[in-house]
């Protein structure tokens, strides 16, 4: 990967709910501004409509959601209704947390891209995260 | 000076470079090192061996002495856990008051000595069930209380004369200790009889646990108002828990989870002592909160150097002189960040090698936890292995039944001294910045565990740190992750219900009751008086958590933190 072509893409790192178990999505924000991405971290206690908003105000590439609290099943679903809503689904999605496996199924299915489980590399967080902007990048022609 | 005769220090120095000389290389090369450089989670580095010689300046009757007696080291009491073994405590907590209710009376039933109450993050939050900001969240990971009416219930056929209890809360800790007061006065026990702990400690909100509501200045003043109302009428509560677990939790290393702790205990012992209150009248009511982490001699080591700092702090610089005020008392939990989603069974070890460090640190009531909670609050069964845990250290291993065995450990002596030298340096640069307080608006210790935790991560993806099952014996198979018994709750029915409940009380209460007494609050919170019995009042006319935070928030504002990262 050249520094120029993952300089562009944009990251949204959102904590949705209301639990500010913040070490997870801040290491993974991190870990993508060293990589050269472009990142906005939205902080704690973030309502689905928030970042739905942030989103498209900043015209991210990509959305990379941390949820601890348990609450992920029903703050995903609202999240993926209201991007559908606001014409943004074409962002892809990730999801990181204390995901129950049985929960990844169908969380993929509301359209979410990947679920990150606690001990996965950032290496690997990195790489999805590279693919899935610079896909997006070629789809909209840039 | 040196408790060591100066011909023997001379003697086994030589020996120790003789070693050195001819020992130790044949074993280096045949067995080379496993690394070049060993060290603990919190990155001191280690040596091969410890000797008389590296605790040489570390003189016995002042810095080690005997248990209960100053500097502390060896324990807060003479004869620890020979007396009485420490609490075990069980963090729990779930969907409504009735499923809690349960879950307290299983725990009970099965040996547990203590209560402990976890809140959702509503609750914990000081927002309704009802709010849409509650949606999805309540019950989840832990009781939803919104009113009287859910404690009462998740108390019934509970005596609170008999058990005492913790309640993991902060921001709205007056308003559910009032909760708790007004209980035990409907079961007819009398207040000084009751005993438990808030945690109520808000520094570390800002630096790690990210519960805050209110801007640090008013969050101190508001937490010291439950600190002066429960000394002086609930005589057995204690009505702060100053916590470093969240900020270990959070990614911090030992030294930084103490000095923190520290630091912030420092910040509240200057706020009361600046109210007019003499240090040795509420003192002793102030208690800790640590984690214990995967490391095992860091954390006994960090046990032993807490208890003989806080002693030091208290008399030295606050000038306590009372015995009581100068221990540092402290409950403990295992590190939740240590156990892994993979391969969950082998939590339970985990655990267990945690439990022993506490233990053989000293603490007075432990929390082990379940290895199925990298994902969801515990199953009753996972409950039940950890309470087991601790009842095999206590009953089984014998460590209950000797005072601070590891004293006199050459390394143990040592790593206690190096924790410690090294916290100071983190409590003198706080200090010079103005205090905890001021630290944590400009975001200092927020940036300090940033910081670690990052290198930690990368330190465990380099292979430095090594995981059993992370990044080393590693499994492919998730069955043995999709087999874990999980526990079963619904969200939805949860909060339906207690939305429900809510709903019927506010229904049945004297609406104009509520009104006042929220007028009073406010009214006493802008004068600047003490918020607690105003609470109590509200609480009483069932009031709920939302109502009495917003009636606050509306007084004292509310804290937006400075993003880093």
């Amino acid at each position: 990967m050249t520094i120029t072509e993952t300089e562009r893409i944009k990251v949204l790192v959102a904590k949705l709910g209301l639990d500010g178990h913040d070490r997870g999505a801040k290491v993974v924000a991190r870990a993508l501004r060293d990589a050269g991405f472009e990142v906005i971290y939205t902080g704690i206690r973030q309502t689905p409509e928030q970042v739905v908003e942030a989103a498209i105000q900043e015209d991210v590439d990509v959305i990379g959601v941390s949820i601890l609290s348990g609450a992920h099943m029903t703050l995903m679903k609202r999240l993926m209704e209201l991007l559908r809503e606001y014409g943004a689904d074409d962002i892809p999605v990730f999801l990181g947390g204390t995901i129950p496996v049985p929960d990844i199924e169908p969380i993929k299915r509301m359209g979410v891209r990947e679920v990150f489980l606690p001990g996965t590399s950032l290496r690997e967080i990195v790489e999805m995260i590279r693919q899935a902007g610079l896909e997006r990048r070629k789809r909209r022609g840039w | 000076m040196t408790d060591y005769r100066e011909d023997f220090l001379k003697k086994l120095r030589d020996k120790v470079e003789k070693w050195e000389r001819e020992t130790l290389p044949k074993s280096l090369s045949r067995y080379p090192e496993r690394m070049e450089r060993f060290t603990t989670l919190s990155g001191i580095e280690i040596k091969r061996i410890y000797t008389p010689l590296d605790i040489k300046d570390t003189h016995y009757l002042e810095r080690i002495g005997l248990p209960g007696e100053y500097p502390y080291t060896r324990g807060i009491h003479a004869t620890m856990y020979r007396g009485r073994i420490w609490t075990m405590r069980m963090f729990s907590g779930f969907g409504t008051a009735e499923d809690t209710n349960k879950r307290l009376k299983f725990l009970v039933e099965h040996g547990e000595t203590g209560l402990s109450l976890a809140f959702d993050y509503p609750t914990l939050l000081g927002i309704d069930s009802d709010d849409p900001m509650a949606h999805g969240e309540v019950g989840v990971t832990g009781v939803a209380v919104d009113t009287l009416k859910d404690m009462e219930i998740i108390f019934d056929g509970i005596d609170l004369g008999k058990v005492t209890t913790n309640m993991t809360i902060n921001p709205p800790a007056p308003i559910l200790y009032s909760m708790y007061l007004a209980v035990a006065e409907k079961q007819g026990v009398p207040r000084e009889k009751i005993g438990g702990t808030t945690q109520n400690d808000p520094l570390k909100e800002f630096i790690a646990q990210k519960s805050y509501i209110f801007p640090p200045e008013p969050a101190v003043k508001i937490a010291m108002d439950l600190v002066e109302y429960s000394v002086r009428n609930t005589p057995k509560w204690n009505p702060i828990s100053i916590s470093g677990y969240h900020i270990r939790e959070a990614g911090s290393t030992a030294v930084q989870e103490l000095a923190f702790t520290l630091a912030d205990g420092i910040a509240y012992v200057r706020h009361l002592v600046e109210r007019g209150h003499d240090v040795d009248s509420f003192a002793h009511r102030l208690s800790f909160f640590f984690d214990s982490h995967i490391n095992f001699f860091e954390e006994i080591a960090k046990f032993r150097a807490a208890r003989r700092m806080w002693a030091k702090i208290m008399k030295e610089w606050f000038g306590a002189k009372k015995e009581r005020s100068l221990w540092l008392r402290f409950h403990t939990q295992t590190a939740g960040v240590s156990l892994t989603a993979q391969q969950p069974y082998n939590n339970i070890v985990r655990t267990a090698i945690e439990a022993l460090a506490a233990v053989l640190g000293g603490t007075q009531s432990l929390h082990t936890n379940a290895l199925d909670e990298p994902y969801r609050v515990p199953s009753e069964f996972a409950a039940k292995i950890a309470l087991r845990t601790q009842q095999i250290i206590a009953y089984e291993t014998g460590v209950a039944d000797v005072v601070d065995p590891l004293a006199g450990s050459y390394y143990v002596e040592w790593l206690t001294d190096k924790i410690e030298e090294e916290a100071w340096r983190y409590i003198e640069r706080i200090e010079r910045m103005g205090g905890m307080i001021e630290a944590v608006r400009k975001g200092y210790p927020q940036k300090e565990l940033t910081e670690a935790s990052y290198r930690f991560q990368k330190e465990v993806e380099e292979g430095i740190r090594k995981i059993v099952g992370v990044n080393i014996f590693t499994e492919e198979d998730e069955e043995e992750v999709r087999n874990v018994p999980l526990l079963d709750i619904d969200p939805n029915e949860v909060e339906e219900r207690q939305i429900r409940r809510l709903r019927e009380v506010k229904r049945g209460r004297d609406s104009a009751r509520v009104e006042s007494t929220l007028n009073n609050l406010r009214d006493a919170a802008r004068r600047g008086e003490n918020i607690v019995p105003y609470i109590l009042e509200a609480v009483k006319a069932y009031a709920t958590e939302g109502e009495i935070m917003n009636v606050l928030k509306e007084v004292y504002g509310v804290w937006t933190e400075p993003i880093i990262y």
